[in-house]
């Protein structure tokens, strides 16, 4: 989500900048309206290519048997063989994905980024590796070389998410620890008397809050949109099951549950990208301050 | 170990004030101790990455080289060279190479058709949603796709109203070319968030001058714009290169498993899809998919490399 918030601020300079260009050639105004001719086309196209499939699935998805309007497929998707016991599988593994990579990496990202602010590359580098490495070619060695026991575990599936969250979740608790001035925190908490535990959970983890909750956030999409590692390592989690379910007998069902997944994804990311923002104005005001 | 690690992070968790006196009370176990806390704060998570990055990637590269009945061989090598699963190789890099050019020239118009635009709101809007869409892969999107481009989908409709059937030129959404234009919904506005920033490096003042000197339109961004932005381009399509490449869950479950790619190959022998005394052969292909992201990552960082300079 970074490059979102870095984009908002090069719009911004750039705006600034083009108010300046056309006042004193003409030959400038005639180019604009040009361009601004296959911008609409561009703008055209392309919101069609977004906008008629989210369309095409949520009409879809809205039929009955006939073809006439209903809530049926919705109304009948709780019930569905199956989906409880999907939902809850990935409800689980949701849960113990984001309490151990919370556990994991918050104090990881606050000790290097207190004392060892030199190993914050390495931290980025191997953070970087799951996108490298595709989660195809890790489920193949992992299920050649991981004991029984643990293979035969859905919380297997857990511990690789933690590693396909890791991008997401260092990246985010790096910036929100960037946003902050630490060091100046820990080292009052300190003087003040408070001990470790106290500085970390009253003073650093109330200020990287946002930070926090959009890696939580992204983790819980990741979880119930990942498909390869279940579907690999034969767990029904939500995605598979959707694959899974015979679109012969009911076609409606499955696309209302990808569209509510979709939507659902959308929502939580659109959460995401609404906190980052409004960390980003914080910071802003702190250091126009 | 465990020993250890009480008596280090002892300190910490005593009493506010009694630090100093422990401190100074502290023999050389006890600074030898204390020398160690980075190594144990950051153990955990190297522990982690270890067990869950390295040991799958070796596991791979072991295993590739390594016989039905053991000792070590080249034969699984040899075999992703010939045939089947050099076919998968050649249409995952042509799937890739496609999923990189299209929307990554696309995407370049698209996002400098958004930054140029006056409207704060459409600009706001975009950015949201190249963001929300970028991570939009996986199985959701098969089957809004079947419902829009499937034989009985929304768009199929209307284009047979207007007199085109797919199937005439050439289209069928469960196989390559559909696989390709599910992979756009994705591809498209990942390639608009990587590469606004570097539209955005674009000094007005450039333009400016470069007008001043009487230069076109089209010299300008001949000689000025598109070497300024060709490294940020490039590094895009990498990057939209390795990921289309690598997918598995889309390309997966729109073709069922049908189509030659080299992730679904993996897929179809860890389903237990496999001739006898080939067992090992998936890893040599995921041991090859691994040296060809290896290549493009190394490239992108040369790029990215370049790109920076301007970006400042």
């Amino acid at each position: 989500m970074a490059p979102l918030s870095g984009a908002g601020s090069v719009f911004e300079v750039s705006e600034a900048e083009n108010q300046t260009v056309p006042e004193f050639s003409t030959g400038t105004i005639r180019r604009r309206r040009r361009v601004r001719w296959w911008r609409v086309v561009v703008l055209l196209l392309s919101g069609a290519f977004f906008i008629i499939p989210l369309y095409a699935g949520i009409k879809f998805s809205l039929q009955n048997v006939q073809g006439h309007f209903s809530f049926q497929a919705y109304e009948k998707l709780p019930s569905a063989p199956g989906f409880t016991g999907a939902l809850t599988l990935s409800l689980k593994i949701a849960l113990v994905t984001m309490v151990v990579s919370t556990l994991l990496m918050v104090p990881t990202a606050i000790y290097v980024h207190v004392r060892l602010p030199r190993l914050r590359r390495l931290l980025d580098v191997v953070t970087v590796l799951p996108i490298v490495i595709p989660p195809i070619v890790l489920i193949i060695g992992v299920l050649g070389v991981f004991p029984l026991w643990a293979k035969s575990s859905p919380y297997l599936l857990s511990f690789m998410y933690v590693i396909l969250s890791m991008p997401f979740v260092y990246r985010s608790l790096d910036a929100g620890l960037g946003a902050i001035d630490l060091k100046t925190l820990t080292e009052a908490s300190r003087s003040l008397g408070g001990n470790w535990l106290t500085t970390m959970w009253r003073i650093v983890l109330p200020n990287i809050r946002p930070a926090l909750l959009s890696a939580t956030v992204l983790t819980l999409a990741l979880v119930f949109g990942e498909y390869t590692m279940a579907s690999l390592d034969l767990w029904t989690t939500i995605p598979v099951w959707i694959a899974q379910f015979q679109v012969s007998t009911d076609g409606p069902i499955q696309v209302a549950a990808s569209m509510m997944g979709l939507i659902g994804t959308w929502i939580l990311l659109m959460l995401v990208v609404s906190i980052d923002r409004s960390q980003s104005r914080r910071t802003r005001r702190k250091q126009g301050a | 170990m465990s020993n250890r690690d009480v008596a280090s992070s002892d300190p910490g968790i005593s009493v506010p004030g009694s630090e100093e006196m422990t401190y100074r009370q502290s023999s050389v176990v006890r600074k030898f101790l204390r020398g160690f806390e980075p190594v144990l704060a950051i153990a955990p998570f190297v522990v982690y990455s270890f067990l869950g990055l390295g040991v799958p990637a070796l596991a791979v590269v072991y295993y590739a080289f390594r016989g039905e009945n053991g000792g070590w061989t080249v034969s699984n090598v040899n075999q992703i060279m010939h045939g089947v699963f050099l076919v998968g190789f050649e249409n995952s890099i042509k799937l890739g190479l496609l999923s990189a050019v299209i929307p990554g020239v696309l995407g370049v118009f698209l996002a400098y058709a958004i930054q140029t635009s006056n409207s704060t709101v459409l600009r706001r809007l975009t950015s949201t949603a190249a963001g929300v869409l970028a991570n939009f892969g996986g199985i959701n999107l098969t089957f809004m796709f079947i419902a829009t481009l499937g034989s009985t989908g929304v768009l199929t409709y209307w284009l047979a109203d207007i007199g085109v059937k797919l199937s005439n030129i050439g289209f069928n959404l469960f196989t390559f070319s559909g696989v390709l234009v599910v992979y756009m919904y994705f591809q498209l506005p990942l390639m608009v968030l990587v590469v606004t920033p570097a539209l955005g490096g674009l000094r007005a003042s450039w333009r400016e001058a470069a007008e001043n000197m009487g230069a076109s339109s089209w010299s300008y961004w001949r000689h000025v714009g598109i070497p300024v932005l060709m490294p940020s381009i490039l590094g895009g399509m990498l990057l939209l290169f390795g990921s289309a490449f690598a997918a598995y869950a889309t390309a997966e479950t729109l073709t069922l498993g049908l189509i030659a790619l080299s992730p679904i190959q993996i897929g179809n022998f860890l389903n237990g899809n496999v001739i006898a005394g080939q067992t090992h052969v998936g890893y040599a292909i995921a041991f090859g998919m691994l040296v060809i992201l290896t290549v493009t990552m190394i490239l992108y960082s040369l790029v990215r490399k370049r790109a920076s300079k301007w970006l400042r």
